[in-house]
């Protein structure tokens, strides 16, 4: 029991500083409620020891960009993967879902030779289905998620190898998918782009501190929300100058430059699932799930409708995915989001903090993850490092990721967070 | 003081109308006849105290109220009027709420969101925290509940006393009349015991019909103002706390009786409904397998 009958203190005191936040911040994290600092902390260290090392290479514009296509796909997976993850479930066919996902839209658009929005809608809709089945297997029998998206991982591996035949590819010409995750921007949409993300941003959090104050609620104050707003224009718009330099070889021939268009679609997926996340009853309701099922249940709460939709979001989104893996790839293959691609979406969102216990995790984890995992495999490419000492370099990190979440668990559990 | 539980110096109620009332309602479970002829009432602003041995029915007689299941039969009357409760719906719409013994709360949640879990307010869609925040400091402030430093801190930090208080507080959010609570206190140490059982006694203060599932005499005995003893499926008795010593309820719950008190040999499981019991005879055989 807390001793301490102070009930007032915290809801009619001043607004915190940014003294306040920032040392709230810290007890947080020394409580165990680390966040996404690990991930960010990786960022970091990852970029400065890459770029100490191939300072040429790793830092230009050209890499940077590249940089954003490698990770696209495994973040949008990810993402995907946040939700299941979410309920302490797992999918591990999230890979090769992108790949059949992939696979329905390059049959729809080459060999029924449709237009690319009908061949994208029948790629969604194949990822629906496979994430439909998935959850009325796990929601209504009650199997094990491990099990199912096992069979899952195996069954439509055989699936894709029908689709395409073996040995075989589907390449995809289609002018707006070749540019969905090779292309960039015009460099004013790019900044276009910045200046929606920041006011919007702004908008939404001064709006919402205003209101809570009006209620006679505790609110951020304007000076800890202006400089959250601040630190984020600084940094989007230093990735956006960087990225609206020329990063072409030869300028005359062909000119690079502006923010890749995925960027456009990562901003959307970002904004919206988060918004579903931290602002619906729904999201709301995947969290109660996967911190306490039984508890949800009680509150009324269809707990198997929530892990139904949980499923089918990841696999829509890991057909997104694939979609992205194709446009980059410019075809489809029988690998198409096989070998690695689950382990490292699944690697990226761990690493960008979501538990694999449930009930924990945010989005934009699987934004930071999925960058982590992308430049260590970009990195150590620049260093001409082979296959399998990367392979096992993102093991060791995945491996750190997990302890940290372990530990700061502990950490938790010891203070009395979780 | 010839008749059992219906004289009126120890009736329950102290002559107040019930407001949920159960009269001779049976559930069975395939074979096992669990609840026979059971009468139930729940006074307002009143705390009835449901006790029993492992066994004697007490959760099957609450989820029956609760509506997790149906009645077989018998008659269930809510404020005077009779209804039919078979779904938990059903009962959170007349008002009736249940804080369950394993508190049912998520600890990844913080107290805001727990109170308001499966049916959180929203505006156009969007969670409405503002109205759900300021609805649940009034809430705790109306119950008197000072303990909690922050009502945006996590579940999982809070002690057992907290958790239990945030439980309760999330019954009675929503204009309920009827709180039922299941072992409230079983996990707790003896300060926040005694936190807990004020806080039911604020409930019944407030108008409530309060429901306590106890195994514990003690904390019967300090908050009940009725006490109902269930034995093996039949209500032993209901009678004013105040009219029945502490060794009367022990001797209610192990054997069913207690002198004048209890149910009677003659009431076989053929007896009619509506029967009277005869109070002077001794304990039935059936009774007792």
């Amino acid at each position: 029991m807390t001793s301490t009958l102070l009930p007032e203190t915290v809801e009619t005191g001043s607004d915190p500083t940014i003294k306040d936040a920032i040392g709230d911040y810290v007890s947080r994290v020394r409580g165990g409620d680390v966040g996404a600092l690990p991930a960010v902390l990786g960022l970091v260290s990852l970029t400065i020891v890459f770029a100490a090392l191939r300072p040429s290479t790793f830092t230009s514009a050209f890499n940077f960009a590249n940089l954003i296509h490698q990770s696209a796909a495994l973040i949008v997976i990810a993402m995907g993967l946040v939700f299941v993850l979410l309920l302490g479930e797992i999918d591990l066919s999230a890979g090769y879902s992108a790949g059949t996902g992939a696979a329905v839209m390059g049959i729809v658009l080459t060999r029924q030779e449709q237009p690319w929005y009908l061949a994208v809608l029948a790629g969604l809709a194949t990822g629906a289905l496979i994430g439909l089945c998935i959850g009325l297997l796990v929601s209504r029998l009650g199997i094990p998620s491990f099990v199912v998206t096992l069979a899952a991982f195996l069954g439509l591996q055989g699936v894709l190898l029908k689709l395409i035949g073996e040995g075989g590819t589907i390449s995809v010409r289609d002018e707006t998918l070749l540019a969905l995750n090779n292309d960039d921007l015009p460099v004013w949409a790019g900044w276009a782009l910045l200046v929606v993300v920041v006011v919007g941003y702004a908008a939404v959090s001064v709006s919402r501190a205003a209101t809570r104050r009006k209620d006679g609620l505790h609110a951020d104050a304007l000076e800890v929300v202006l400089a959250k707003v601040m630190v984020l224009a600084v940094l989007l718009g230093a990735a956006t100058l960087f990225l609206s330099r020329e990063r072409s070889r030869n300028a005359l021939v062909s000119s690079i430059k502006g923010v890749p268009q995925v960027v456009l679609l990562l901003v959307v997926l970002l904004v919206s699932l988060n918004f579903l996340l931290g602002r619906t009853a729904l999201g709301r309701h995947i969290y109660a799930v996967g911190g306490n099922a039984e508890a949800a249940r009680r509150a009324g709460i269809n707990v198997a409708r929530v892990r139904l939709i949980c499923f089918v979001l990841c696999s829509t989104l890991s057909a997104v995915g694939g979609f992205l893996l194709a446009s980059y790839d410019n075809s489809i293959s029988p690998t198409t989001g096989g070998s690695s691609t689950l382990l490292y979406a699944v690697g990226a969102a761990v690493i960008g903090g979501t538990s694999l216990f449930g009930g924990k995790g945010k989005i934009m984890d699987a934004v930071l993850g999925g960058l982590v995992i992308a430049i260590i495999i970009n990195g150590m490419g620049l260093l001409n490092q082979k296959s399998e000492v990367v392979y096992m370099v993102t093991g060791v990190v995945l491996l750190v990721a997990a302890s940290v979440d372990a530990i700061s668990r502990r950490r938790a559990a010891a203070t009395g967070r979780v | 003081m010839t008749s059992p539980s219906t004289v009126q110096d120890t009736a329950a109620g102290g002559g107040s109308t019930p407001l949920l009332s159960l009269r001779a309602v049976n559930k069975s479970f395939g074979a096992v006849h669990v609840l026979q002829e059971v009468d139930f009432d729940v006074f307002p602003g009143q705390v009835t105290a449901l006790v029993g041995d492992n066994g004697a029915g007490k959760s099957t007689l609450i989820k029956g109220i609760a509506g997790i299941y149906g009645f077989d039969s018998g008659g269930y009357t809510f404020a005077g009027e009779n209804v039919t409760v078979t779904n938990p719906k059903q009962a959170n719409a007349l008002g009736i709420e249940v804080v369950y013994q394993d508190l049912a709360l998520c600890d990844n949640l913080d107290i805001v969101h727990n109170l308001f879990l499966g049916r959180e307010i929203t505006k156009g869609g969007r969670l409405d925290e503002a109205t759900m925040e300021r609805r649940a400091k009034e809430t705790l402030a109306g119950l008197s509940v000072r303990t909690v430093k922050s009502i945006r801190q996590q579940v999982a930090s809070l002690s057992g006393g907290q958790r239990q208080t945030v439980a309760i507080a999330r019954s009675v959010l929503w204009n309920s009349k009827v709180v039922i609570l299941d072992e409230p206190t079983a996990a707790l140490g003896v300060a926040q015991t005694e936190q807990v059982l004020k806080l039911v006694r604020r409930l019944a203060d407030k108008g409530l019909g309060v429901v306590l599932i106890s195994h514990n005499l003690n904390d019967v005995f300090e908050v009940a103002d009725n006490i109902a003893v269930l034995y093996l499926g039949r209500m032993a008795a209901q009678v004013r706390a105040t009219g029945v010593t502490r060794n009367q309820v022990v001797e209610l719950i192990t054997s069913g009786r207690s002198g004048a008190l209890g149910l009677a040999a003659s009431e076989a499981l053929a007896t009619p409904p509506g029967a009277r019991p005869d109070p002077t005879g001794p304990l039935g055989a059936e009774e007792a397998s």
